[in-house]
């Protein structure tokens, strides 16, 4: 049945564009059929009127109830952001955004207190999502925060974190109840002025997800954080914080999708993560904001920062991310090597189709010694998508004996693509071991050829020859996630073939 | 179940089959002969339907079926089944995967329930045995790091699981060493069955030492040009292509 609504529900979206020609209109209804998670919640929501100035910054920390350290730190940003220009290095190619005609504030009316009190319309829409919130439906095996625009709705599995001391909660949660950590860990692995998207959360960040693994502690189940974008003409800023103490470790997954629009949202969001001695962290990433249509025409702008440190001895920090979804990613998950053998890891799958834009990568800072890095980014460009890798591993003076290997390999599928690699190495250390290997490649046509003599059909062949390509990157994944990426996938290469 | 009539076909504009003319019925061993550039890859290719290859005259009918028409993967899932002489690699993608999601597809394009993942392993376990193959083949990855040798042999197996009506094998012999040869031969021998028909193309008659023909076929310059039982490969063991080469100036 929900299935059936969300066609409806999308199909509405595909009708305000039937005036303009027939092929349009076909090619939209094919996107609509794709991408699955196209649909709007119709709820009742609390929306700022659009523009940004730093009342707007006040009215949000007000509606959050933030202490007063809490406002200044976000008042700073929004000054500092305001001597900002916004960057032009990156490769792909927008319009200029006017950060005055979007809403930074959008929450559904009703306030719950506990899970039990989320409004029925929101656990539907969670549900539908495939993230049943209650009590009787919810997944086992991890828990999750679930953001609907600018808050979080509810976290589930909460009582059982808690007997190990797992703290994980929704940002405005953890300012409420843990202020001390927030206060000693935010904007300390990416500084409130750090670049441009980083400076704008800083200063209207709405909420996401804080998680606070103590010491010794292997976090009893893995943690989720699930983002839906609902509202339209406004963006969606959260920070994620994550803290591992000695010798704790955790699997951190978060997912997201969107209506389908033809205007394009930004979001904006900064992510956090410190490891101390012995501490670990996998964050994973399957991207699904909406990508736009088979013309570029609407879709998510996902510009984010998101760092790690590897402050203490021995600690590792490992980014796996599928980025499938989304008109434009721009972002590189990155490492800071602090502590002496830490270890900083970076598997990535992005994929543009249709229009798509994406410039990704990371940075790995080698810092400590006997330092390592591994860095693992599969590209698959194909209709007149376009796809960037960018890199940056550097190591620092005292950083003895660091080690760095680097793998990038594009595909290709048809000829109006195009992949691009623009790796940087810096190493000013004389010990230092740095790797890269690069690769571009067509999909095969002997390849294809094959799959189909043995009964597979194009597409399919075209799924399998691109799901083996990702492999590697997919093995890092939980095995729930490496199927839904597989499917993913799939569905996001429709229509690339002839 | 496989009649070829008259098939011309060109590649890049340069004619390589110039009419052929082959009739293959169910049960029956074909082997096509000839020197290298005879046109023998072709005609495996142009049957599996490789577009790299234009057919410009001719017809090509199996079981009923337009052959000509119909695309690569409607071909095999009608019971074609194309072993190649270079197999190609899939990294990333094991051996079981791949022949699960194929075996499903012929099923469904024959109406038939899709098999169980552990259905489906069941089978591989069995036919990995009957035709003699290492069990660590399933978690490979297609034909990736295969030897010659082993990527031959994995040709074998995905034969052995799909169970086609017609299989082509191109220059299935090339590159084997002795040992390899009889393996992959027995693995064929195994598989011969009432309904089920082999066109083995090969340049040597050795494989046909393990291998019985009831036909044999000399392909000269795009045409079948002899055909008769199994001693005409005995015989041009012994005589080479030369003879034939010089018959069929002698008959222009």
């Amino acid at each position: 049945m929900s299935t059936v609504e969300s066609e409806l529900k999308g199909a509405k979206y595909a009708g305000t564009r039937v005036e303009q020609s027939n092929r349009e209109v076909a090619e939209l209804a094919q996107r609509t059929s794709a991408y699955k998670y196209g649909w709007e919640t119709l709820i009742e929501a609390d929306t700022l009127p659009p523009g940004l100035n730093e009342d707007t910054v006040r009215v949000i920390s007000a509606k959050k109830d933030e202490p007063e350290w809490m406002l200044e730190w976000r008042l700073k940003a929004f000054r500092h952001w305001l001597t900002m220009e916004q960057p032009t290095w990156q490769k792909p190619d927008f319009p200029p955004i006017d950060y005055q005609a979007q809403s930074y504030w959008s929450a559904p009316k009703k306030k719950p207190g506990s899970l039990d009190e989320v409004d029925p319309e929101l656990l539907e829409t969670f549900e539908k999502l495939g993230i049943p919130l209650d009590e009787q439906k919810r997944l086992t095996g991890v828990a999750v925060d679930a953001v609907f625009d600018s808050v979080s709705v509810g976290t589930t599995h909460k009582d059982i974190l808690a007997k190990r001391g797992v703290v994980f909660c929704s940002f405005s949660e953890g300012l409420r109840d843990h202020p001390e950590l927030i206060k000693k860990y935010l904007g300390t692995v990416v500084p409130a002025n750090d670049n441009y998207f980083a400076a704008l959360n800083s200063a209207v960040f709405s909420d996401g997800s804080f998680c606070f693994i103590p010491k010794g502690v292997k976090c009893p189940m893995d943690l989720s954080t699930y983002f839906r974008i609902n509202a339209a003409d406004t963006g969606q800023f959260e920070r994620t914080l994550i803290i591992a103490e000695e010798g704790a470790s955790v699997n951190y997954l978060e997912g997201c999708t969107a209506p389908m629009r033809e205007k394009n949202q930004l979001h904006a969001a900064v992510v956090e993560l410190i490891a101390l001695d012995n501490a670990s962290i996998n964050y994973s990433t399957v991207q699904n904001w909406y990508a736009g249509d088979v013309n570029g025409v609407g879709g998510i702008y996902n510009f984010v920062t998101k760092r790690g440190a590897c402050r203490g001895r021995n600690s590792r920090i490992s980014w796996t991310q599928v980025e499938t979804g989304s008109s434009i990613t721009w972002k590189y998950p990155s490492c800071l090597l602090q502590g002496d053998g830490s270890i900083g890891e970076f598997y990535s799958v992005a994929l543009s189709n249709n229009r798509q834009q994406a410039d990704t990568g990371t940075k790995m800072i080698h810092l400590g010694k006997d330092t390592k890095s591994t860095i693992i980014s599969k590209t698959i460009s194909a209709g007149k998508g376009d796809n960037s890798y960018r890199g940056l591993v550097k190591i620092m003076p005292g950083a003895e004996n660091a080690r760095s290997y680097t793998q990038c390999d594009s595909l290709l599928i048809g000829d109006k693509c195009g992949a691009h690699t623009f790796p940087y190495i810096e190493v000013r250390n004389p010990t230092a071991q740095v790797e890269h290997e690069a690769s571009t490649s067509k999909i095969s046509e002997d390849q294809l050829f094959y799959c189909n003599t043995r009964g597979i059909g194009p597409e399919d062949a075209i799924s399998m020859v691109v799901n083996g390509f990702c492999k590697e990157v997919f093995d890092h994944l939980p095995m729930e996630f490496a199927v839904e990426a597989t499917k993913l996938l799939e569905v996001s290469l429709e229509g690339s073939v002839g | 179940m496989l009649d070829v009539t008259n098939l011309h076909a060109e590649v890049e504009n340069t004619p390589i089959l110039k009419g052929i003319d082959l009739h293959v019925k169910p049960g029956e061993v074909h082997a096509i002969m000839g020197p290298n550039g005879s046109g023998k890859s072709t005609l495996a290719g142009v049957l599996a339907g490789n577009d790299a290859y234009e057919v410009t005259e001719g017809s090509a009918s199996f079981l009923g079926e337009d052959l000509l028409d119909l695309p690569p993967e409607e071909r095999a899932r009608l019971g074609l089944f194309l072993a190649f002489q270079y197999p190609v690699e899939i990294p990333g993608i094991s051996n079981a995967y791949f022949l699960e999601a194929a075996l499903n597809e012929i099923r469904k394009s024959h109406d038939l329930p899709e098999l169980s993942h552990k259905d489906f392993m069941e089978r591989l376990q069995s036919r990995m045995e009957l035709v003699n193959i290492d069990p660590r083949f399933a978690d490979r990855p297609v034909n990736e790091g295969f030897s010659g040798g082993e990527k031959k042999r994995n040709e074998i197996l995905q034969l052995a699981v799909l169970e086609p009506k017609l299989c082509i094998m191109d220059e299935t012999d090339s590159g084997l060493d002795i040992d390899a040869l009889r393996i992959v031969a027995e693995g064929v021998n195994k598989l011969r069955a009432d309904d089920r028909a082999f066109v083995l193309v090969t340049h040597y008659q050795r494989l046909l030492n393990y291998i019985e023909p009831d036909f044999v076929h000399v392909l000269f310059e795009g045409r079948i040009v002899k055909s008769g039982g199994k001693e005409l490969a005995h015989e041009l063991e012994a005589k080479g292509y030369d003879w034939i080469k010089t018959e069929v100036a002698a008959s222009a």
